[in-house]
């Protein structure tokens, strides 16, 4: 199965914390719905209600460094970001993200070379073109890529409960 | 064959003799610990996934500490959803307000050298000050253990840290696992075990490993390892075994990186807004005003970084217009300070006592500040607006640090006793 | 014809010999109180104003209570307009030291005196007999800025108590008992005032808690005469009296009600009105969420003791919160010298730093939605402790206690006893 998409570009420095992806005051809204609007909050309050579903990220090094909050690639998600692209995950982030569905991208040169607004073409496990320049990326490790062809660790252990 | 620290654990845990930095194993889970902001999403979670019964309550805590006391009205409701999934599923252990997850999985014994343990908490670390595999995970994964009892962990490669010497005696291990965030930076350890050893950490009290194991995320490890010793055991109220003392990486096994402290010469230090990387020396920072002063978090809100502080505070007052918020990391904690007249010395330089529990490091309440305001404090964070505004400046630091900032009103050395 | 005991205090003040109800009067105050309920407002017109400018520094003691410490951005930004402002001005200052009306009256309240608090439980001072009453933001920056106010004199009505309060019946039991009695609106406007034989049995802190909570009733103030009990409560805190008056004989009231002390029995208001006063006994078997021991009404060491002795040797019930928060620094303190503090962490409380908690309901252990509060604290209103659709029962300190221990309401004496 490839992939492949065109998306605009929201570009983030390095280090962008969960506490700016979601402030801990809004973690014990009821839905991830309501804590949506306030992602970002802190760095760019703006930002969530600029957003559009199938957009992306991209951003420096570290991203989503910070405490275990589920709700920081969920958010993502519910804005309908279709994927983050950085030059590295912190690691809970990136089995958080995993576990959701939310595709995570690591490719270093990009965040130097696209401006926020700029559109991008996506090749899942491949390559990220930006501006004619082809930039190679890796492919899912296969027992990640299990969760993510279940449609994320929930259904996975439906599966395994043998409720789907 | 020899090994890391992490690879004899995950060895001994997994029963796959020849795992090693890079494998995929699944480990077999001893504790995990759950706490009140997440109970709602796991539970959710758990159900969705088609469980019907943990897979062993009694391996299964549940601490109330980032909503105690509620400050948003929607709080309690988390504890309702707790108390019921405790009473569907249970037992489990509940903790409603005895303190910090991280303080009572290790003070109340739930942690045990040689455990392999997950928290809905980055800072679950801290249970590698003694000698358990503990590491942060998200509410999905959670639920997914409490059906399974396993997890899937990449074992870790390790960044060896070694501190040797005698710290000066303004200087505590705050300001080691400080100077090797800045050294490491906030990435520098990312999916890595950080492995401490030498004779200033074999000198250390418990108490201080936590304090460096407890902040080994914000460098982006995956977890921190002390070899368990009689301290230990002490701590976990277990006899000491031979299987627990051989939990020590061999000189010739494979670490990515080795870093090397003379204790001698480390000084105070501090965390710069907003990164917990931007470290530089206490002695650079001196004059700069602040208005508030927060002493706890399950980084440093225990008996001896009190301790600590009232030793600073001793016959002093805090500065005219600033806040000193002192948040015992536990009941017991508090109940210790009480008896030993620590509190007294602290109440009586003008601190607010607050209840034990996660207070201003988590940012909900607890001392929430403004625009322009400036804030010393010992938990582990400075991230923006992690404590009010974005325009808030948090510094990071020692009790004693902290202490200092609080009675001259302004950032100042802490006194060499 | 002559005065009543609040009739004198605005009298002095006036600079007149005479006042009757209902006349308006300019008066010279002597204190004038402000928390982080409001100061912010009255900053803000305070620099709307030509020339703006404070008439006597001196009298002016800002307290930051409501929210300590600080739960919200908006809330920081409110206490450091507070702050930044006392500082510049040399406006006397307290943060984090407990419930201004504590603080008042440990530090400040001096009998004679008339004293505008920006907060409706200053009828508190009373107790010391002084002239205490709650006015809005506008009131508190024209007395700011001239030190002068004026005043309508209010009719007065005397509660005359006889005899004592029975064993575990408290002061807190009989002010409710008196509310629900005259009803909330019962002393509207008017001046309630406390004497007998039976006041001279009752501690300051029962005193302070009585007039406290008088605006439950209506009251614009509440007083009594500054006695022995009083004086010696002044002069520990080496402070000296303004004036003592006494109320004439011949003195106008607008109704006096006799209060037998003996008769009262323990109460409590239910949902959502003050006045809603039954016997405890009524609502004994009421599930309960949360107990709150604290605020201005019943935070001191003596309420802090009574549910000590209680708690002592027991726990507190599993899946109940049960709040403990000192009315001041000092309380706090003293309750750890004396080992209450002890007595509540071994038995589960939460013990919190002074402040006004969950009896202003705005952070510090808020009830969630359908959950149900006993409290010490002084209002009952709809939401007033967290979520709109929540309940909250006052009562005394020893019957939060005891219903903190069973995990439904109850009296002192419903406790089994402890086992040797």
């Amino acid at each position: 199965m490839k992939e492949t998409f065109t998306a605009r570009v929201w570009t983030l420095g390095d280090d962008i914390d969960t506490d700016i992806v979601i402030p801990t005051e809004y973690l014990a809204m009821k839905t991830i719905q309501d804590m949506a609007p306030y992602a970002f909050s802190p760095l760019r309050p703006e930002l969530a209600g600029q957003i559009r579903p199938g957009d992306v990220i991209v951003a420096g090094k570290n991203f989503g460094c910070g405490s275990s909050r589920e709700q920081a690639p969920e958010v993502i998600k519910a804005l309908g970001i279709r994927c983050v692209i950085a030059g590295s995950f912190a690691r809970i982030f990136f089995r958080n993200a995993i576990n959701n569905g939310l595709l995570l991208i690591e490719c270093p040169a990009l965040r130097e070379a696209v401006e926020e607004g700029e559109e991008i073409s996506v090749e899942v496990g491949s390559a990220i073109v930006c501006n004619g320049v082809r930039y190679p990326v890796a492919a899912l490790p296969d027992n990640l890529l299990e969760i993510v062809s279940a449609g994320g660790l929930v259904k996975a252990m439906r599966r395994r409960n043998g409720l789907e | 064959m020899a090994a890391t620290m992490i690879e004899k654990l995950l060895r001994r845990n997994t029963g796959v003799e020849t795992a090693k930095a890079g494998d995929i194993v699944t480990a077999n889970v001893d504790r995990v610990m759950i706490h009140d902001i997440f109970i709602p999403f796991v539970k959710d979670k758990f159900e969705e996934m088609g469980f019907t019964r943990l897979w062993d309550p009694d391996k299964v805590v549940l601490i109330y500490d980032h909503l105690v006391p509620a400050s948003q009205l929607d709080d309690p409701r988390h504890h309702r959803i707790g108390d019921a999934f405790a009473d569907k599923y249970g037992p489990i252990h509940v903790h409603r307000s005895d303190g910090i997850c991280h303080q009572l999985m290790t003070e109340a014994g739930y942690v045990k050298p040689g455990d392999v343990v997950f928290g809905t908490d980055s800072h679950t670390t801290t249970y590698g000050c003694v000698g358990a595999f503990s590491s942060g995970i998200g509410y999905t994964e959670m639920a997914s253990i409490l059906g399974t009892g396993k997890l899937w962990v990449r074992v870790p490669e390790t960044i060896r840290v070694i501190v040797d010497g005698t710290l000066p005696p303004n200087v505590s291990s705050k300001d080691i696992i400080l100077r090797l965030i800045g050294d490491l930076t906030a990435a520098g350890a990312s999916y890595c075990a950080l492995e401490f050893s030498g004779s200033t950490v074999e000198e250390m009290t418990v108490a201080s490993r936590m304090t460096m194991a407890n902040m080994a995320i914000e460098a982006g490890a995956k977890c921190a390892l002390f070899t368990p010793d009689e301290k230990t055991a002490d701590y976990c109220g277990v006899a000491l075994t031979e299987e627990m003392t051989a939990l020590r990486g061999d000189e010739e096994a494979h670490y990515i990186r080795t870093i090397r402290y003379q204790a001698d010469q480390l000084v105070p230090v501090m965390a710069c807004p907003s990164q917990v990387d931007q470290i530089r020396p206490v002695a650079e920072l001196e004059g700069r005003e602040i208005d508030q002063v927060f002493i706890g978090s399950c980084t440093n809100g225990r008996l001896e970084d009190l301790m600590a502080a009232a030793a600073v505070l001793k016959g002093k007052k805090v500065a005219p217009f600033v806040k000193l918020i002192v948040t015992p990391a536990s009941r017991k904690v508090y109940l210790d300070a009480l008896e030993n007249g620590t509190l007294d010395i602290l109440a009586g330089a003008g601190a607010v006592i607050t209840h034990p529990g996660c207070g201003l490091c988590c940012g909900r309440t607890g001392g929430i500040l403004t625009d322009g305001e400036r804030v010393v404090a010992t938990n582990n964070r400075n991230f923006l607006g992690r404590m009010g505004t974005s325009k808030v400046e948090i510094y990071l630091a020692s009790p004693a640090s902290a202490a200092a900032a609080a009675a001259a009103g302004k950032i100042v050395l802490p006194p060499a006793f | 014809m002559g005065m009543t005991l609040a009739e004198k205090i605005i009298a002095s003040a006036a600079g007149v010999e005479l006042v009757r109800p209902g006349d308006i009067h300019t008066v010279e105050l002597d204190l004038l109180m402000s928390n982080d309920g409001t100061t912010h407002l009255t900053i803000d017109m305070y620099r709307k104003l030509a020339q703006p400018r404070i008439a006597d520094v001196s009298k002016l003691v800002w307290i930051v209570d409501h929210n300590m410490p600080c739960d919200s951005v908006k809330t920081a930004a409110s206490h450091k307009k507070m702050r930044d402002f006392a500082r510049e001005h040399g406006i006397t200052f307290y943060e984090g030291k407990g419930v201004c009306h504590q603080i008042m009256m440990e530090e400040h309240v001096r009998p004679g005196q008339l004293i505008f608090g920006a907060d409706s439980h200053t009828c508190a001072y009373g107790a010391l007999g002084a002239f205490g009453t709650g006015v809005g933001c506008t009131d508190y920056l024209y007395a700011m800025v001239t030190g002068k106010s004026w005043v309508l004199v209010p009719e007065s009505l005397r509660f005359d108590l006889k005899g004592r309060l029975r064993p575990g019946v408290t002061a807190r039991d009989l002010i409710l008992t008196i509310i629900g009695r005259i009803g909330a609106n019962g002393a509207n406007y008017k001046a309630m005032e406390f004497a007998g034989e039976g006041l001279k049995s009752l501690t300051m802190s029962d005193r302070i808690a009585i007039c406290n909570l008088c605006v439950e009733a209506g009251a614009k103030t509440a007083v009594m005469e500054a006695d022995e009990v009083a004086q010696a409560y002044l002069a520990q805190r080496g402070r000296t009296p303004k004036a003592i008056f006494h109320s004439d004989e011949d003195a106008v009231y607008a109704g006096v009600y006799e209060v037998d002390l003996d008769s009262i029995v323990p109460v409590v208001a239910k949902p959502h009105f003050v006045d809603q006063v039954v016997p405890a006994e009524e609502c004994r078997g009421i599930r309960i969420d949360e107990a709150f021991l604290g605020s201005c009404n019943n935070g001191r060491i003596e309420d802090l003791r009574a549910a000590a002795a209680i708690l002592r040797g027991r726990k507190v019930a599993e899946r109940v919160r049960f709040l403990v928060v000192p009315a001041s620094a000092q309380v706090f303190r003293q309750a750890m010298e004396e080992g209450l503090m002890k007595v509540f962490l071994e038995a589960g409380a939460i013990v919190m730093n002074a402040n006004c908690s969950v009896c202003w309901g705005s952070c510090q252990g808020v009830i969630g939605e359908g959950e149900t509060l006993i409290s010490t604290g002084t209002r009952n209103f709809k939401g007033r402790a967290g979520h709109p659709n929540s309940y909250v029962y006052l009562a005394s300190s020893e019957t939060v206690t005891a219903s903190a221990i069973l995990g439904h309401i109850a009296l002192a004496s419903d406790l089994p006893p402890m086992e040797e």
